[in-house]
């Protein structure tokens, strides 16, 4: 059941990953990023992370895209002009494409050790309690410089603005 | 019982529930409102407009539905769709009632008990704004746009102040869960005040909950924050464009939202099915003794012999009598553990559904520069403080 479940939200995720890159239009492109972010949500949730799962959905498909498509229909961007592609440039980049992948696959395969690969139903700790804990006591400092990453980035944006206006 | 089967038949009676409110909703929406400004509101169809939920069903279906020149057709198409299934799917982790046992079969009155409920609810919330972002953008009409963009603005800023407002019954809860939080509601201060969490310990919880009200009636794109759809600038806001089968399902999906928004109230801060005072001291009898007097009253004014209305010659001793007959069934000590937290579980989320069509009739609508310093200098700032307040009670008593 998980496995079906695994191999049926990343077929969705995948597809959609493409559908980014495929789409002229920057809606349909934001759009299918949010299939990605919603489709990878599922995946944490089979892994065990609930709670990553929800805030993945929260955060990134819920308000960071909403930001993202609210940003090109306010600019009402129309759909992408692309230069004529030409039968060499696809025979060129097709194999490329596919080798990159396939090195990529085959040393992640290599590299990852069989007794820490994560099983469906292995990893426990994905409950909100555990995760507090570990936010709040083992990864503090990144947590906190993190977020004062962010805070930079918001002033920034603001003087930034001011300048502007 | 098998779990498939039984998931099965709850969600088919969930289903069937849900959407038979969604559709009366509009009915008694439109009646309190008429009430309001002391008309009588829809009243031909059925006696007393009954069936005009049905009537309108039928017209909407069968109406054209238009399509506009140069409008994306695929989002266009989507964008309903999008808003009235996520607006449906956050029902589905709401528990109505506790763990009770029917013929036999012990079950929890919900769909699926989550162990991060809340957090379900409030991701598949965030996602609703698409249908009515896409929906007007889509459109290919500048008052769509407009509305559209108005609301991903809007319920992007009021999901802060909602989610801050949410979390201090969680600490208090110290869970994720709706059930565990209403089971950490129960229970009496002195006997008789009830320990919802808008009467918790130290620091009751009101201003959260007026926090949550009013973020709630911005994400359901009510009056007085339903910029998007301000009839007097955007014709209808998102939804200008569309007609039939489009239109239903946003209404119903505003329905949906407004429903799920109350139930999450009811839930957190009101006790979800806990009694308002001890069944010890007779509060389940308050059902019965609620339905039986209406009924009688029916009956009573059946009896009279001033009866205006030719319809209520049938319908005020039909209804008495059902309503009798629903106060009985209260009194069956079989039904009586699923049907009296239901009772109190339904009530308060009636009260509430109540206060937003309320609202609407008594309220105008904010300018839209007004909606948004609102949310950013006001709400956000005091659901911060609550918040603060409430985790430290919560450090100093753990």
């Amino acid at each position: 059941m998980d496995a079906i479940l695994f191999l049926i939200f990343a077929a969705i995720a995948l597809g959609c990953a493409i559908n980014v890159v495929l789409q002229s239009h920057p809606i349909s492109s934001a759009l299918s990023l949010v299939g990605v972010m919603v489709a990878l949500a599922v995946l944490y949730l089979l892994l065990g992370g609930p709670f990553i799962a929800a805030v993945q959905v929260i955060v990134y498909a819920g308000a960071i895209m909403v930001l993202f498509t609210f940003t090109i229909m306010l600019l009402n961007t129309g759909a992408e002009s692309r230069p004529r592609r030409q039968a060499l440039h696809t025979a060129i980049a097709l194999p490329l494409v596919f080798s990159l992948a396939g090195l990529i696959s085959y040393l992640a395969a290599r590299q990852a050790d069989s007794s820490s690969v994560v099983t469906f139903g292995g990893f426990t700790r994905g409950d909100p309690h555990t995760f507090g804990i570990a936010l709040f006591t083992t990864y503090l400092l990144p947590f906190e410089v993190t977020s004062i990453l962010i805070l930079i980035a918001i002033v920034g944006a603001v003087v930034l603005a001011k300048k502007e206006i | 019982m098998n779990f498939f089967v039984l998931s099965l038949i709850k969600t088919a009676l969930v289903a069937a529930v849900l959407l038979t409110t969604l559709a009366y909703l509009q009915w008694i929406e439109r009646k309190v409102l008429a009430h309001i400004q002391l008309r009588p509101g829809p009243y031909r169809v059925g006696p007393h407009g009954l069936l005009q939920p049905l009537a309108d069903v039928i017209k909407l279906v069968i109406k054209e539905g238009v399509i506009p020149a140069n409008a994306n057709l695929f989002f266009y198409l989507l964008a309903p769709i999008l808003a009235v299934s996520l607006a449906l799917t956050s029902i589905s982790v709401i528990p109505f009632g506790p763990q009770v046992e029917v013929f036999g079969i012990k079950t929890n009155m919900e769909l699926a008990g989550l162990d991060v409920g809340v957090l379900f609810v409030l991701a598949v919330s965030s996602l609703g704004v698409y249908g009515i972002a896409i929906g007007g953008w889509a459109s290919n009409s500048k008052y769509s746009l407009m509305g559209g963009l108005r609301s991903s603005a809007q319920m992007v800023s009021y999901e802060l102040p909602m989610a801050l407002a949410i979390v201090s019954p969680l600490l208090l809860a110290n869970s994720l869960s709706f059930r565990e939080i209403v089971d950490a509601q129960a229970g009496f201060w002195f006997g008789i005040i009830p320990k919802w969490n808008v009467f918790a310990g130290p620091f009751p919880q009101l201003l959260s909950f007026v926090i949550f009200l009013i973020a709630a009636f911005a994400e359901t794109n009510r009056i007085p924050f339903d910029l998007p759809e301000a009839e007097a600038e955007l014709v209808a806001g998102f939804h200008t464009e569309y007609s039939s089968m489009g239109f239903a399902s946003f209404f119903m999906a505003e329905y949906a939202n407004i429903l799920t928004v109350c139930c999450v109230a009811s839930l957190l801060f009101l006790g979800g099915w806990q009694p308002l005072w001890p069944s010890a001291s007779g509060s389940d009898f308050v059902p019965p003794a609620l339905f039986a007097g209406a009924g009688l009253m029916l009956l009573f004014h059946a009896a009279q012999a001033i009866r205006a209305r030719k319809w209520d010659r049938f319908s005020f001793p039909v209804f008495g009598v059902l309503f009798l007959a629903l106060a009985a069934l209260f009194l069956v000590p079989a039904l009586k553990p699923v049907l009296v937290p239901l009772f109190w579980f339904v009530a308060k989320v009636g009260i509430l559904v109540f206060v937003f069509i309320w609202v609407r009739g008594t309220l105008p609508r904010f300018r839209y520069d007004q909606l948004m310093r609102f949310a950013w200098t006001a709400l956000f700032p005091l659901a911060v403080l609550n918040l603060l307040i409430t985790g430290l009670i919560v450090a100093l008593a753990s």
